[in-house]
């Protein structure tokens, strides 16, 4: 990750999994958070479903390790957070095929896309997702020589130790692969960056003294308390 | 001071004006780039990067009243901002691929704030102290994939090397007065946009101010704080200069995809 960033330092900070600091998400892209929206997605101000990926940045002061407290803001009573499997890139990836697309996957790592809730996705205020602290991710990269198939991982979340969701990667609209070829077709990633892959709805809503851990199959759990932004 | 990054021989250097810094060096040319290793060197002999590492990158949308109502927007409450990665950045003279068969890419000449000290919760009244310099941005869009999710989506406005920045960071000491600057896009040398930051709706401070009441900014993160009226389609071979009073001129080239074996 950069230096004088103001970001924490990861343990994965190491060569080939050295991140870049970069990290991008596809929002709407579970089966469930679409179906969610129900007819909506036709009706102003959208007017359609999306088509190409719907995408997010997550800058770099969001970054925040398994373990550090993420922080309410004054105002709001509970965040949103999206229990993600994401990709950590290892080659430049330009425009590169689906069938290829998982070659240039170095490892993946669990992400939480926290939010302020928010109902409306027209133009959202990144004040809902870009606050310090907004991206724990972690707890480390699991190389994809251990990941057999990332299209079939269960995702699990656990408020204060009690499951509150269960998803799985095989109900992504865009799985893995070819959510790489149709962001990389406009976009190149490049070694280091992350790509997340999308959450389910409805995502697990946290309060203040609660405890959110995410387990992933195989990549083992991102664990964070929340805490009021005075605490 | 102006400071650009350039590649040339073999590194990357900084490199300055040579005509302003360079009392050593009274050959210099007009446009000649003093390196930081003492080199004088023609501007036509290097590569220009942008200007500063660049970290978040942050864009306004609607920004300038006449663009907003040009794109039929109402009065808003907060600023429409936008993320942008780092793929997107492209430097001076550089060239950005226009896709076959879209039918609106537009340049947007924006003025850039390059942030130089941490600002968190700073306020209105302090912003400035946190920013190192200015320079000028043109920030490309592709109107044909717009769509109404997380507007505007990346697809239009993170595309790589869309987001051109240079050709110099000028020391926030050496711009008198940010809020009222000119800018001016030529295309092909036909002035085509034409407006002045005392126009911005959400000005430098306030933006700040806005910026870091929930998130942190570090040296190295840029805002690029709109566009003016006046964009316009652009073709492969359209030059596209962007101006900025005492920021220099920014220039561009469009390509089609086959130079990209596209």
């Amino acid at each position: 990750m950069r230096a004088g960033a103001g970001c924490f330092s990861i343990p994965f900070d190491v060569p080939p999994y050295r991140l870049s600091g970069t990290v991008y998400g596809a929002l709407l892209n579970h089966r469930s958070a679409l179906a969610a929206l129900g007819e909506a997605v036709n009706q102003p101000p959208y007017n359609a479903p999306p088509k190409a990926p719907v995408l997010y940045i997550k800058p770099r002061n969001t970054l925040a390790a398994c373990g550090s407290a993420v922080r309410i803001p004054a105002g709001t009573a509970e965040l949103e957070v999206g229990a993600c499997l994401s990709m950590v890139i290892g080659r430049t990836a330009c425009k590169v095929a689906e069938a290829r697309a998982l070659d240039y996957v170095a490892g993946y790592l669990i992400l939480a896309d926290v939010s302020i809730p928010h109902a409306n996705f027209h133009r959202p205020s990144i004040r809902f997702k870009a606050r310090d602290g907004f991206c724990p991710l972690g707890p480390a990269v699991t190389p994809s020589s251990a990941v057999a198939n990332p299209d079939a991982l269960t995702i699990r979340s656990y408020l204060d130790g009690a499951l509150v969701q269960s998803a799985s990667t095989a109900d992504l609209i865009r799985p893995a692969a070819r959510l790489l070829a149709d962001v990389t077709e406009f976009m190149t990633l490049v070694p280091g960056d992350v790509l997340a892959l999308g959450a389910a709805a409805p995502a697990p809503r946290v309060r203040a003294g609660q405890v959110l851990r995410i387990e992933i199959e195989g990549l083992g759990s991102l664990s964070n308390p929340y805490t009021d932004a005075e605490a | 001071m102006m400071h650009a990054r350039v590649a040339y021989e073999g590194a990357i250097h900084e490199a300055t004006p040579a005509g302003h810094a360079s009392a050593g060096h009274a050959s210099a040319g007009h446009d000649d780039l003093l390196l930081a290793d003492g080199r004088v060197v023609a501007a036509a002999a290097v590569v220009w990067l942008p200007p500063f590492e660049a970290g978040t990158v942050i864009a306004l949308g609607l920004n300038y009243a006449d663009h907003a109502k040009e794109l039929a927007f109402n009065a808003q409450e907060e600023p429409l901002v936008f993320l942008k990665g780092p793929g997107s950045l492209l430097g001076h003279r550089g060239v950005t691929r226009r896709p076959a068969g879209v039918k609106f890419m537009h340049y947007e000449c924006e003025l850039a704030v390059v942030i130089g000290r941490t600002a968190r919760r700073a306020a209105r009244s302090d912003a400035l102290r946190h920013v190192a310099g200015y320079c000028i941005a043109n920030d490309y869009a592709i109107r044909d994939y717009l769509e109404n999710w997380y507007r505007p989506n990346l697809r239009v406005k993170n595309r790589d090397g869309a987001t051109v920045l240079g050709p110099w960071l000028v020391d926030a000491a050496d711009v008198a007065d940010p809020a009222s600057l000119s800018l001016r896009t030529f295309v092909n040398d036909q002035l085509t946009q034409q407006g002045n930051t005392r126009d911005l709706i959400f000005d430098i401070p306030f933006l700040i101010e806005y910026l870091s009441s929930f998130m942190t900014l570090a040296p190295g993160d840029v805002i690029l704080t709109g566009t003016p009226e006046g964009v316009i389609n652009v073709m492969p071979g359209d030059v596209v200069a962007c101006e900025i009073d005492g920021l220099g001129r920014l220039i561009n080239t469009i390509a089609a995809d086959d130079e990209f074996g596209r």
